[in-house]
């Protein structure tokens, strides 16, 4: 099964989930089946003025993740996900990693077949 | 001599002070509108356009048959316009500064050179001085590199008959005022006796004293009551060139598109 890379605001399952993909604090990388994960940090992202989605998307994909569970997606981060073929669950918020995780692997969740947020600073 | 008329604050009459210091230009000038965002300066002057043409930005385009993924490219690029994520390599032109450097690095040959339109250039005359300007097309993030386009341009202008010049700079502090103030001889920054005016000035004397060029300062509006302005220009040692009264007349003037040094005679002096 494909690895989930959930954002995320401190390095655990019980962690808030971080509604920003682009500006996340970093990104769980969830194998499924055994609740094993790692951490990648995205903290970088703070001082970018622009490009932090293109950015997080390369860290989730160089992660080998397959979905995403997150908040809101910008339309430079949902291209360069779509373009590695990483499904995206958007409008995530007020829940843990776990809840997130959760609600996914339930199939209560769709995949979103476009961003929900405009470009930053638009 | 080039002369560029800058201000930290935007409305406080750059336009105004270029379109008459042209209007009592004796020598030979190209008169250039750098404000490529928000130019105006034509509206003022009525040139006489004679040529434009469309200024474009070098991006990369990929070859993905002759790309093995390398990334240097991508690690070169400061701005994320160019990507490699796995097996895809991915652009975002409107984010490329156009510097040309992935074309550079990359070892096999996969990036050939491309375009997009960054706005358009227009040139004329008005009556028998030079006129040259810069737009940015709608939409456009980036003015600096039109506004090298239009410099290039007017160096070329220059060469052909050498002249003075004034440079209408747009307002603020960021990359395209000092771009716009960088090649020129002297500057003249325009304020007005607010506390907006004086905070702006004193942002824009900082900026641009690391150019280490000649300032010297007109304030508009002059008048107001409650204004540290002449303060601040005397502990730093800023000239105070000239004195715009605030005058109904002056806005009425330049409300109809008029210029003021033309349209109230006693005021000549004053530019």
């Amino acid at each position: 099964m494909q690895k989930i890379a959930i954002s995320c605001e401190a390095p655990s399952l019980d962690a808030s989930l971080d509604p920003r993909f682009g500006r996340a604090a970093g990104f769980l990388i969830v194998d499924p089946q055994t609740m094993a994960f790692e951490y990648r940090d995205n903290g970088a992202s703070q001082a970018m003025a622009q490009g932090a989605g293109i950015q997080a998307a390369e860290i989730v994909a160089a992660a080998g993740a397959g979905v995403v569970l997150t908040g809101y997606v910008g339309p430079k981060a949902f291209q360069a996900l779509s373009a590695v073929g990483i499904k995206v669950v958007q409008n995530l918020d007020n829940l843990t990693a776990r809840q997130a995780l959760e609600k996914y692997t339930t199939g209560s969740v769709g995949f979103a077949k476009q961003p929900n947020r405009g470009r930053h600073g638009a | 001599m080039k002369v560029a008329v800058a201000s930290g604050k935007g409305g406080t009459g750059k336009t105004l002070l270029s379109a008459s210091l042209f209007s009592v230009w004796k020598d030979p000038l190209v008169v250039v509108d750098l404000d490529v965002e928000e130019p105006n300066l034509h509206l003022f002057l009525n040139p006489e356009i004679s040529g434009t043409r469309t200024a474009e930005l070098e991006i990369p385009v990929v070859d993905a048959a002759k790309c093995d993924y390398c990334g240097k490219c991508a690690q070169l690029c400061q701005f994320k316009a160019i990507n490699v994520l796995g097996e895809v390599v991915l652009t975002f032109t409107e984010m490329c500064h156009g510097c040309g450097g992935c074309l550079a690095v990359c070892p096999r040959g996969a990036l050939t050179s491309g375009s997009r339109p960054l706005g358009e250039m227009r040139w004329g005359r008005i009556g028998s001085d030079r006129f040259l300007m810069g737009a940015l097309r709608v939409g456009e993030a980036m003015s600096p590199p039109l506004m090298r386009v239009v410099k290039q341009k007017l160096q070329g202008m220059l060469s052909e008959a050498a002249a003075d010049v004034i440079i209408d700079a747009p307002p603020g502090v960021s990359c395209p005022a000092v771009n716009a103030v960088m090649d020129s001889d002297v500057i003249v920054l325009v304020t007005e006796p607010t506390p907006f005016g004086l905070h702006d000035l004193r942002l824009a004397h900082e900026a641009f004293a690391q150019l280490g060029k000649p300032m010297g300062v007109v304030i508009n509006r002059a008048g107001l009551p409650g204004s540290d302005v002449d303060d601040y220009c005397r502990a730093n040692h800023l000239r105070v060139l000239a004195k715009i009264p605030f005058d109904r007349r002056i806005a009425e003037t330049y409300a109809a598109g008029g210029v003021i040094a033309e349209a109230m005679g006693e005021l000549r002096p004053f530019f």
